[in-house]
């Protein structure tokens, strides 16, 4: 494995961890953070293994804009000591289970997947060949994601608007 | 061994261009301060050392001793994350920009989105400061931030992807190589011209500063910040300036292109002088309206940077 395969793992095992604190942290603003976290070390992981424009990706749409809407969302709702104390109430319980069936589905998965790509030196893999590939083989589903993102925008027209045709 | 030595003298021309941009974005407050001063008919600082020169030294030496005062009902880890938020994500950004031809420190195939991301980023600081601090000028601060920046880098990054299509690279030396003939601001104006009013608003700088508005919110989002936790956001907003300049000459005038003096010496004169636009800006333009300030964003600036796209798409797919 070459500096690069070394640094991708590097990465992804702090976005492991930045995730995990995501899900544990009561205080939902922290958890934000550490989301951003995550989401950060992923991009670091693209770059590493050669995938710039995923990373760049990563790191402008996830972290610069969507957590970005979530936090002026957040910001504007009660995030006092009444509502960590619910949070640390819900986070004590019921959620071991599930964590464990969900490992025990997704570590065989995980563990399945090829290991290429961190052997040598990354192949860097331009912007044009992804670009053709999302509008030539994948044309439809961009098209229908594009159609989704519209009915969002009309919602959002329909939910803004004022009484009295303003 | 071979990898092992470029990490140290990766490490330590990072270290090297860590200190040019501090004193650089030092030496500017005090450029600005002077600038501003001339402009308004006063003298500006101009006491400590010759010119007044001196006295961005002195400005550090005072904040890094004072002493900083968290109010008490702060969120202490965010409260002390986001001023490094706010020059960290800046300081990154510059390890792509090609200076020279081959003066950079990371030539990345996607310098262009990256450094993009990395003004994206810059939002958590206003966010999270005005959030910490559990003030109400501080959290308005930080809502107007948020939608700001928003809506700016929405056609901040339509408004050079014109620039992207002529050259069909996202690196930023294949973008100065072939301006060698012809600058993009002669063929991409209104692009150029969109470029500069986003940079403005994504530096959060006169007039787009409405979420520091002195006037209204006291300081906004940093209303509660002093010492060194003040002069890192500080540092954040004019790296920032000289990052969206040296984005500007790169992708619109030329990059390191110049006549008979050294390439990086170009590149310095033309930041220079779009840094002087900045200040220049700010002493002669009042704030908008806040709702001016955002329908602009939404309602001109995104529909024209869309519609340059599509003619430059059109000359492109024509011409080809």
């Amino acid at each position: 494995m070459g500096l690069s395969g070394a640094f991708a793992i590097w990465a992804g095992a702090l976005g492991l961890v930045a995730m995990a604190l995501a899900i544990t942290r009561p205080n939902v603003v922290h958890a934000l953070i550490w989301v951003v976290a995550g989401l950060i070390s992923l991009a670091a992981g693209f770059f590493a293994l050669g995938a710039g424009f995923a990373g760049a990706v990563q790191i402008l749409i996830y972290a610069g804009a969507i957590i970005a809407v979530f936090i002026f969302v957040v910001m504007t709702i009660d995030s006092g000591d009444a509502a960590l104390a619910r949070e640390r109430v819900r986070l004590g319980k019921g959620w071991k289970l599930p964590l464990v069936l969900v490992l025990a589905v997704l570590a065989p998965v995980a563990l399945s997947l090829p290991g290429g790509g961190l052997d040598g030196a990354p192949v860097a893999v331009p912007a044009q060949r992804l670009g053709a590939l999302l509008f030539g083989p994948w044309a439809v589903a961009v098209e229908v994601a594009s159609a989704m993102l519209i009915a969002a925008l009309l919602g959002a027209r329909h939910l803004a608007r004022r009484e009295g045709g303003q | 061994m071979m990898t092992a030595l470029a990490v140290v003298v990766i490490l330590i021309l990072s270290a090297m261009l860590l200190g040019g941009l501090m004193a650089a974005a030092g030496v500017f407050t005090w450029a600005e301060r002077r600038l501003l001063g001339f402009m308004q008919e006063r003298l500006g600082p101009n006491r400590v050392g010759p010119f007044g020169f001196a006295q961005w030294i002195a400005d550090t030496v005072k904040l890094i001793t004072k002493e900083d005062a968290p109010p008490e009902g702060a969120d202490r880890p965010a409260y002390f994350l986001a001023p490094v938020l706010a020059a960290l994500p800046i300081l990154a950004g510059f390890g792509v920009v090609m200076f020279a031809p081959g003066w950079a420190i990371a030539e990345l195939d996607m310098g262009v989105m990256f450094v993009m991301g990395m003004l994206a980023l810059t939002v958590y600081a206003l966010v999270l400061g005005a959030w910490a601090s559990r003030n109400r000028y501080a959290t308005l601060g930080g809502l107007r931030a948020a939608a700001q920046l928003l809506a700016y880098e929405s056609f901040l990054g339509l408004s050079l992807m014109g620039v992207v299509m002529l050259t069909g690279s996202f690196a930023l030396g294949d973008i100065v190589a072939a301006q060698e003939d012809r600058w993009f601001v002669l063929v991409q104006p209104l692009g150029c011209v969109l470029f500069l009013i986003a940079g403005v608003a994504a530096a959060h700088r006169l007039p787009f500063d409405l979420q520091e508005s002195e006037q209204d919110l006291v300081a906004g989002f940093m209303t509660e910040y002093s010492g060194m936790n003040f002069a890192l956001f500080f540092l954040g907003e004019y790296l920032a300036v000289l990052l969206v300049a040296a984005l500007a000459t790169t992708l619109f005038f030329g990059g390191w292109h110049g006549p008979v003096l050294p390439g990086a010496v170009w590149f310095g004169i033309k930041v220079g002088i779009i840094a002087f636009v900045f200040v220049w800006l700010r002493a002669t333009l009042p704030r908008p309206r806040y709702d001016q300030l955002i329908g602009f964003a939404w309602k001109v600036a995104l529909p024209l940077a869309l519609l340059n796209l599509l003619a430059t798409g059109w000359i492109v797919v024509g011409g080809a």
